[in-house]
């Protein structure tokens, strides 16, 4: 199949800013109104009928807002309650219609359940062997809706607090994650959905199917619910696969049509989000110079990516190893970078496959702490954070206290956004140094020296920024690691959004202090510079040293 | 050096130079940093002590690990952990030598206002009148003491009988001696300072130990400092930064033991010190003592480092327009004749009625009518109402009128005129518009219809209307004309309001004119508003109103009425020659008593914020530097390819590691100087001033390192071992 929209003869890097620009006008224009219909859901002063019955039915009054304790209280509580309902959908799934016997371990359903839960969806089983139709629709598609509307829950908070002054609740939680869900995800999901089965991707409840091919082998052809798990995976920057090959397999991702539909619904909500904000802040020109910086990251991120695979290997059309023919190096990079840089994980091409720096790339669109531009509300609340530690660090050059959108960043507000930065480094390093320590989960590495340093290393910040994606190489499933990633991926969720949301709390009892022109302006040039810097300096810093004994020495030797 | 001419603030105001030699305070002449660096060594060890540097996270971190390669260098004494430990303790000297000059500096200071403190001998008042001696440490709060010429001032407190010169040079550095009076905003008087003539009654209003000389002292030392919201923030942020450090360090050698090369605890310890910020975390508190020094060296005292900060933040500066914006007194700038009246006859009337007035105002009308021609010989012009037999032919002052017969009618309020009978019996008069009208026509006088007019437009130019009339004997009265006396506005404040907007910073004028005459002024000065008519209540209206939209006001006063606003204010600025009430609310006091110094205090909080941002920006952008030195060297011997990182072409692994050690320990000295200076600045807008600064601290702090460590390297690896 020829590599869509661009022509096959052409330098891969020509194709890749060729295809980025494609994407970028696409996503721009269709973000663009969507930034509007977010800001005007959550600002919406009704309810719809269907929502009222949601929350008659959880007895939630949708008129009473939450201080951010109760706030991040709900969050928190309904998160654990997921884990242990999801946890347990998974261990009698046996019981249940379509299961075809398939089943997790006690541990691997753990970390299945934290890791759906948590927006994650890293998977240690392999979709075919450990879903039945009946889990992937009742608990993971559930799942990839709710922890999708649990993050743009949040971050619509956050906002919130940036744009209230001088009270203390930052909105309903229940209600925030209801009109998420409603309003937002799934009536694009259904588009989706359709769009993708126009596409060529299945929807059925078909079981397994065995034939015997031409050469006489047996080959057992899949089905399932699809199309509508894909939609949500994308659109949720959710990640999970319904079949282990996920978004390379041709069910689901057939063809460069479904695939360029894929990256523009990862990239969607997270850019139509700084519209949202820069909306609900009353400044469009802030959601602008977010966009811009996470933009900025994304392209350079992608061309840098699509160079190292294009000089990877001699022939013409680059380092195909681990790539489908039918995407090539453009659209497969383009796919990667959007998934590592948004908290997706999907995968339409084998990321262990890339070239040492091209794969040090995707590591290191994760280890930026997801803001390029990040999960579906992670990457925006994520970056929020990021800017207040800019606007403390420089904002003090200008000669005043430091303030973001008119908002103090003192004592308390650096605290909570400092401890939310580091919390994720945190625990990849953690995570990653301990495991290469222990035998058994050295065992699970397929590769050694740097290369399995890189398939460690990327595992946890896969984990650590619940993106989900895997290196492949690692076999995951065994105790140590679903437990372990388990943990990872259930503290950097939760424990980012109390810290993000204590720092809400802290910005919205504020009053705005007026702008004048000895404010450090937060829209310009020179902060979207700084704050590019400071995302790219945090992340150097702390993950410079892994990189070099992984990645870096790979490259160099 | 002495600084207090030196401060980058000369360079900020544009009309600095106005600030005289008086400003220079009494304290000894500054020796150079070398010496006073050297000096304060001792100081610099004490701090050692690692009760004192646990305050300091990342600096205790550096402590930790100096016991650490010390202990290893002696189980391995080679030349490398040896030169590591060595450096190590250097980078904590260094760090404490920052924090001992800061302080030294003060104690110099303290030194100087100590022997003010001399115990004194008090005369205390007893209730049956008569006088007891105490010691001057045992005053009580309320105890009335007796001073006379030639005595100390036993404490702080107020004058409640008597008036009396003072002087005051031992706080102010102010030789002039100043009056201090019982009642009104001079009744104010400092313990230490001595009263040179006359007799005062003191009430002391503070305790032993807690004067205002006690806080003085213990403010320039830095024994009460406390750290600022500000540097609690940034310390936060730092100690956040040091955890995560510590961690991937700690993280790297799992990492390094699987790659197949454990790492030794020194390289450890090197990379750690390297990365954690130890030259903001060094210089942190060298720089807030600094900024509260830069304060004293103006003579002015901060009562807190918070006020210092909040300086930095001010977007509202009330500013009082006498003595502040204007010059404080009125000067005549013109005069208009009413129809009918010669322009001499009226300046010839205006001269007579004001040689006896002795005010700054009479004054200036004398010096105007002489200027504009007006013959001091009588009779030179004619055009005097009359030029009586016996009037001598020449005037030139109140004297030689008297004794011509001549006399004055001194200003009353009743009256609100004042004037003078000549022998011959004309009267002339002059004073406020309706005040001399009412005698025009008590007298029933002639009404000119053209005065109000005249009236109105000096007001609304923003000057003070003096109505003179004049009855030559037998004749009614008339009005002769109009005196325009004008409130002249200090040069160049125009300019440093417009600095004053391009920071930022609005500055509202404050004054009892009418809002006419306020309007006037106001748009000559350049202020963006006014408050005219002002009361103390209207005054703390607006401040709170500033404030509930998220303002920060400052501002100066020294009245008792003041002490309200002084408090409520967040920069308050009471004057050293207002009352006690003043000084106790405001947060700052300002010994020379200037109002136009607030404009300077907002400038030294914001240099300090600059200066904080500056060594933090710089001192983190310092590491990716670092890492380009440490990282290639630990891992080369593994993964021979990572010497393509080794891109300052580093001679060894060993002299590599050393060299970003050294590095670390020698730019905390060489930002010493800054930290205590400060960061150059000018008045910019934020956008200006964040540009400028990124690129100077940003990529200055980016780029800077890679040359030192090369530099030092170049060095370094001449030793043998190492190379």
């Amino acid at each position: 199949m020829p590599t869509f929209a661009v022509s096959p003869g052409l330098n891969p890097v020509l194709q890749t800013v060729l295809a980025a620009g494609l994407v970028g006008i696409i996503v721009a224009v269709l973000a663009w109104p969507l930034g509007t219909w977010l800001a005007r859901v959550f600002l919406d002063e009704r309810h719809w009928r269907v929502e009222r019955a949601v929350y008659r039915a959880a007895g939630v009054d949708p008129d009473t807002e939450q201080r951010w304790t109760t706030y991040a209280v709900s969050v928190v509580a309904f998160g654990a309650v997921s884990v242990v309902g999801l946890w347990l959908l998974i261990v009698v799934q046996g019981w249940l219609p379509w299961s075809f016997d398939r089943s997790q371990t006690w541990h691997g359903a753990v970390n299945t359940a934290i890791s759906f839960t948590t927006n994650t969806n890293w998977q240690s089983y392999a979709g075919e062997a450990g879903a039945g139709h009946s889990l992937q629709l009742l608990g993971l598609t559930v799942q990839n809706f709710l922890s999708a509307a649990t993050g743009l829950a949040v971050a619509i908070a956050v906002v919130r607090a940036f744009a209230r002054a001088g009270v203390d609740r930052i909105g309903n939680f229940w209600v925030d994650l209801t009109r998420s869900s409603i309003r937002v995800l799934l009536p694009i999901s259904v588009v989706a959905a359709v769009l993708l089965i126009l596409g060529g991707v299945v929807q059925n409840l078909a079981s397994p199917t065995e034939i015997v091919t031409l050469s006489g082998e047996a080959q057992t052809i899949q089905g399932g619910p699809v199309a509508s798990q894909e939609a949500i995976k994308l659109l949720g920057t959710n990640g999970g696969g319904f079949f282990n090959a996920n978004s390379a397999h041709p069910y689901e991702n057939p063809t460069p049509w479904t695939n360029l539909l894929e990256i523009v619904l990862v990239l969607l909500i997270p850019f139509a989000l700084t519209r949202t904000y820069g909306l609900m802040v009353g400044d469009r020109r802030q959601g602008r110079l977010v966009a811009a910086v996470m933009a900025t990251l994304f392209g350079a991120a992608a061309l840098l990516t699509a160079w190292a695979e294009a000089s990877a290997a001699t022939a013409p059309t680059g380092s195909m190893e681990g790539k489908e023919q039918r995407f090539g190096i453009a659209w497969s990079v383009l796919f990667s970078t959007s998934t590592t840089a948004t908290s997706t994980g999907a995968v339409n091409s084998l990321h262990e496959s890339y070239s040492p720096l091209g794969g040090g790339l995707l590591l290191f669109n994760m280890m930026m702490g997801e803001v390029s531009p990040g999960g579906i509300g992670t990457g925006l609340y994520g970056i929020l954070v990021m800017a207040v530690i800019a606007v403390f660090i420089a904002g003090l050059m200008v000669g005043r206290t430091p303030e973001l959108l008119g908002k103090t960043i003192g004592r308390r507000e650096i605290t909570y956004a400092a401890l939310a930065s580091i919390l994720m480094p945190a625990l990849v390093l953690t995570g990653t140094a301990i495991s290469l320590v222990l035998p058994q989960a050295r065992a699970a590495l397929l590769a050694d020296g740097p290369h399995g340093l890189s398939e460690m290393l990327y595992a946890f910040s896969s984990a650590g920024n619940n993106n989900g994606s895997a290196f492949a190489g690692l076999s995951a499933d065994q105790p140590w690691l679903n437990l372990s990633m388990g943990v990872v991926m259930f503290v950097a969720r939760f424990g980012i959004i109390v810290l993000t949301l204590a720092l809400a709390g802290s910005l919205v009892t504020q009053r705005r202090r007026p702008v004048t022109a000895g404010t450090m302006p937060t829209h310009t040039l020179t902060f979207g510079f700084l704050l590019v810097g400071i995302v790219l300096l945090l992340a150097g810093l702390t993950f410079f040293p892994s990189l070099a004994l992984g990645p870096l020495a790979e490259a160099l030797s | 050096m002495n600084t207090a001419r030196n401060t980058p603030m000369t360079t900020v105001t544009g009309v600095a130079d106005h600030i005289p030699d008086k400003y220079a305070h009494p304290a000894p002449k500054r020796s150079s940093l070398v010496r006073t660096a050297w000096d304060n060594l001792p100081q610099a060890l004490v701090k050692l002590d690692p009760r004192h540097l646990v305050r300091q996270p990342v600096i205790f971190v550096v402590w930790v690990g100096s016991i650490l390669t010390t202990g290893l260098s002696v189980v391995d004494p080679s030349l490398f952990p040896i030169a590591v430990a060595v450096w190590l303790w250097a980078t904590l000297i260094f760090a404490n030598l920052a924090e001992a000059i800061a302080e030294g500096r003060g104690k110099a200071q303290a030194a100087s206002l100590r022997q003010t403190r001399v115990d004194t001998v008090a005369r205390r008042l007893r209730p049956d009148g008569d006088t007891e001696q105490v010691s001057g440490q045992a005053l009580q709060l309320g105890d009335r003491v007796v001073v006379e010429a030639g005595e100390v001032i036993p404490g702080d407190g107020d004058v409640v009988e008597g008036v009396a010169t003072v002087d005051e040079s031992a706080i102010t550095g102010e030789s002039a001696p100043v009056i201090r009076e019982s009642g009104g905003d001079r009744s104010a008087v400092t313990g230490g300072t001595t009263v040179l003539s006359d007799r005062i009654v003191v009430q002391i209003t503070s305790k032993p130990g807690e004067t205002f000389v006690d806080r003085m002292i213990a403010l320039v030392e830095g024994a009460s400092r406390q750290k600022t919201p500000n540097e609690i923030a940034l310390s936060i942020l730092l100690t956040v930064l040091t955890i995560v450090f510590l961690l991937a360090v700690m993280a790297l050698q799992p990492m390094a033991a699987y790659s197949g090369q454990r790492l030794s605890l020194v390289v450890l310890v090197a990379l750690l010190v390297c990365l954690i910020p130890t030259t903001i975390g060094a210089l942190l508190s060298a720089i807030g003592i600094a900024g509260m020094d830069r304060l004293v060296q103006r003579n002015v005292l901060a009562m807190s480092g918070r006020a210092v900060e909040a300086a930095g933040d001010v977007s509202t500066l009330l500013l009082d327009k006498t003595g502040t914006i204007t010059f404080g007194n009125r000067r005549a700038a013109d005069v208009m004749p009413v129809t009918g009246t010669d322009r001499g006859e009226l300046l010839r009337a205006a001269y007579l009625s004001s040689l006896a007035d002795e005010t700054p105002e009479g004054r200036s009308i004398v010096d105007f009518a002489l200027a504009e021609g007006t013959s001091a010989v009588v009779g030179a012009g004619a055009e005097v109402p009359s030029a009586p037999e016996g009037t001598p032919a020449e005037v030139n002052s109140a004297t030689d009128l008297l004794r011509a017969g001549a006399q004055f009618v001194p200003f009353t309020a009743q009256t609100r005129m004042s004037g003078v009978d000549l022998p011959d019996g004309t009267r002339i008069r002059k004073g406020a518009g309706s005040a001399v009208a009412a005698w025009v026509h008590d007298e029933a006088g002639h009404m000119a219809h053209d005065v109000d007019g005249a009236v109105d437009t000096i007001s609304r130019a923003g000057g003070t209307p003096l109505v003179v009339a004049a009855q030559a004997p037998g004749m009614p009265p008339r009005q002769l004309g109009v005196i325009f006396l004008k409130d002249i506005v200090k040069p160049g404040m125009r300019e440093r309001f417009e600095q004053l907007r391009a920071m930022g910073i609005r500055t509202v004028m404050i004054t009892g004119d009418n809002p006419l005459t306020a309007a006037a002024i106001a748009a000559e000065a350049g202020v963006d508003d006014f408050l005219a008519e002002a009361t103390p209540e209207d005054k703390m209206r607006l401040i709170k109103a500033e404030q509930t939209g998220g303002r920060l006001v400052a501002m100066a006063g020294d009245g008792t009425n003041d002490a309200p606003a002084l408090a409520q204010a967040d920069v308050g600025v009471a004057m050293n020659t207002g009352t006690s009430a003043a000084k106790e609310a405001g947060n700052m006091v300002d010994l020379d008593s200037d109002p136009t110094k607030l404009i300077d205090i907002v400038g030294i909080g914001k240099q300090l914020l600059i200066t904080r941002g500056a060594l933090t920006t710089f001192s983190i952008a310092n590491d990716v530097a670092k890492y380009f030195a440490i990282i290639p060297a630990m891992f080369v011997g593994i993964f021979p390819g990572l010497a393509t990182l080794n891109v300052m072409g580093l001679s060894s692994p060993k002299s590599a590691m050393l060299s970003a050690v050294i590095f670390n320990a020698l730019i905390i000295v060489a930002l010493i100087p800054l930290s205590l200076k400060g960061v150059g600045y000018r008045p910019l807008s934020a956008t200006a001033m964040l540009r400028r600064n990124l690129l100077v601290y940003g990529l200055g702090g980016l780029i800077a390192p890679f040359i030192g460590i090369k530099l030092i390297d170049l060095l370094v690896s001449l030793l043998p071992g190492l190379a």
